[in-house]
């Protein structure tokens, strides 16, 4: 276990740890659907609301300059937590799905024609599958995917050979929401650069685990989520290229987007505000800067070897208990802190609701991730997911409970 | 035989003895379905599966000299303890006593908070199912 950090201290920074579930403890391993929120995120949320509300952008008053400030405050922290060569290229949006929908519908409609290729992995979570089915509808390109392998990984060199000169895009997760597994991105994107395609990272589950850089990545387009990253819900980040966003439509039309607006047509903002029409989400966006520096003063290597040796003492714990009835899915050698699994003659929402029982919390069901399911043969998984926070002794406890469920159904 | 209302209040006895044990009122259920006697798996067709419910349930009506039997299953083990307990309550009874219920024992037992709302949606699919075999066994009596 990572000596460096005080994991207690970090745990005493998160109220919600603190809650009790059906009179136990509760011990929060959902976190690749949501992460807990430390005081710090809580109290941006808060003080923004007792102090210093108003809205951005277009005010001389006192407050709104003051709110103006610390929203742009965020981006510019942005721009350094993923190395964004400015903080013009970080686009605020509400999460990732209208991250992924803003480009395939501003960018997609700009590049695709008849016959072209969008990429995708068969793992991908529904926001980056949908968007790009309804935009390949509409423009004629065709979808194809980068199959998945029985361990859920995917294969570089079966990747790669994917990538011929049809490909106009790639968008692929960086780190499967539903096994955990990470891809080789950067080959990847390398590649389809080779072939002048463009690149799209779904970094959701990446970003609170370790350290992003896009500019060493070289992806055009990246989104992220907030909520995934200790902060608040109902926000995300898009970043990308300038001379990309610089090139594209806007995505949604309104306020703030313009630059000058006549009666019969307009001329739009310059970039970021151009994909950012109507009032943001501004209260989410100041305290999402806590949630940037929750993580950074950590540090990503902490985080990712904290996680680390807690997945890997799950995976010993869960071969020494041999719960004989569950059965791993996703098991890659490169992956983070997120499993999933099954009980056999037991479906995954009743694990879950006899998890809920002892205080546990866990992901039951598709993920958002039907194709991938399919590809298993099942409906659905358990899947247990594990944040800065989380320890052993709740791992201890967990897999007391497995036990206890697998004798019953012995 | 016990009336209908007598096993409901026998459900809801046996369940407060559990007081707030959420996971052993969970393993109970899993300890009904357990008893159930075997479903004849000729009889586990598409035709005969609740619809509505996350996981697969069987139930099929035997019709004899005005009184219905159910013989049911299910693919998981909870959900086999949810249609054991209507198979428990509703078992050898006429159709117009199954249409009569007023299953009370439900709301008792805290059946919301124990399966959630999901599955509590599939649990209503597996009454309104027993109820519409019990109506057209009636209209056919």
């Amino acid at each position: 276990m990572n000596q460096s950090i005080d994991i207690a201290s970090i745990r005493a920074q998160f109220p919600v740890l603190n809650e009790q579930v059906n009179g136990k403890p509760l011990v929060y391993f959902d976190n690749a659907a949501t992460t807990q929120k430390p005081h710090s995120v809580i109290n941006a949320l808060q003080s923004y609301y007792q102090h210093d509300n108003a809205n951005i952008h277009r005010s001389a008053h006192t407050l709104a300059a003051r709110a103006t400030e610390h929203f742009e405050a965020t981006r510019e922290m942005l721009k350094l937590f993923i190395n964004a060569k400015e903080s013009a290229e970080c686009i605020f949006t509400k999460g990732v799905t209208e991250s992924i929908n803003l480009v395939a519908a501003s960018y997609g409609k700009l590049v695709l024609k008849p016959g072209d290729e969008v990429l995708l992995t068969e793992m991908e979570h529904h926001s980056n599958l949908v968007p790009w089915q309804r935009i390949c509808a509409e423009t004629g390109a065709v979808l194809k995917f980068i199959p998945v392998e029985s361990d859920g990984s995917i294969h570089l060199e079966t990747a790669l050979a994917c990538i011929n000169s049809k490909v106009k895009i790639v968008s692929m997760v960086w780190v499967s929401n539903a096994l955990g597994t990470i891809n080789p991105i950067q080959t990847i994107i390398e590649t389809a650069h080779g072939i002048g395609a463009k690149v799209m990272i779904d970094a959701a589950q990446a970003a609170s685990h370790f350290k992003i850089d896009v500019q060493a990545l070289d992806c055009d387009f990246m989104a992220l989520s907030s909520h995934k990253l200790y902060g608040p819900t109902g926000l995300g980040v898009l970043y990308g290229k300038r001379e990309l966003l610089a090139a594209m439509p806007p995505y949604q039309s309104g306020g703030e987007m313009i630059k000058e607006v006549f009666l019969t047509h307009s001329t739009y903002n310059e970039l970021p505000y151009k994909f950012e029409a109507g009032t943001p989400n501004i209260a989410d966006v100041i305290a999402f800067k806590m949630a940037l520096k929750f993580v950074s003063d950590i540090g990503h290597d902490s985080i990712a070897s904290h996680e680390n040796s807690l997945y890997h003492y799950l995976l010993n714990a869960i071969n020494h208990a041999s719960l004989k009835q569950l059965k791993l899915i996703g098991t890659s050698s490169n992956k983070i802190a997120v499993q999933s699994f099954e009980i056999e003659s037991l479906h995954h929402f009743d694990v879950g609701l006899l998890l809920d029982a002892s205080g546990i919390a866990v992901r039951t069901g598709h993920h958002c991730t039907q194709p991938l399911m399919r590809k298993f043969g099942i409906d659905g998984t358990v899947r247990a997911s594990f944040a800065i926070y989380n320890t052993t002794d709740e791992i201890d406890y967990f897999i007391a409970a497995l036990q206890k469920i697998c004798h019953r159904i012995k | 035989m016990k009336t209908i209302n007598e096993i409901q209040d026998e459900i809801v006895a046996d369940f407060s003895l559990f007081e707030d044990d959420m996971e052993s009122k969970l393993f109970y259920l899993m300890d009904l379905g357990k008893k159930l006697e075997p479903m004849d798996s000729a009889h586990q067709t598409p035709e005969f599966l609740i619809k509505g419910c996350m996981s697969k349930v069987w139930v099929y009506p035997i019709f004899v000299d005005g009184i219905l039997h159910f013989e049911v299953d299910s693919n998981t083990e909870i959900t086999k303890g949810l249609v054991a307990l209507l198979v428990k309550i509703w078992n050898n009874r006429t159709p117009s006593e199954i249409l009569n219920t007023d299953l009370y024992f439900i709301a008792q037992i805290g059946m919301g908070n124990m399966i959630g709302s999901q599955r509590s949606n599939g649990f209503a699919g597996m009454i309104q199912q027993m109820k519409l075999y019990a109506t057209a066994f009636q209209s056919h009596n």
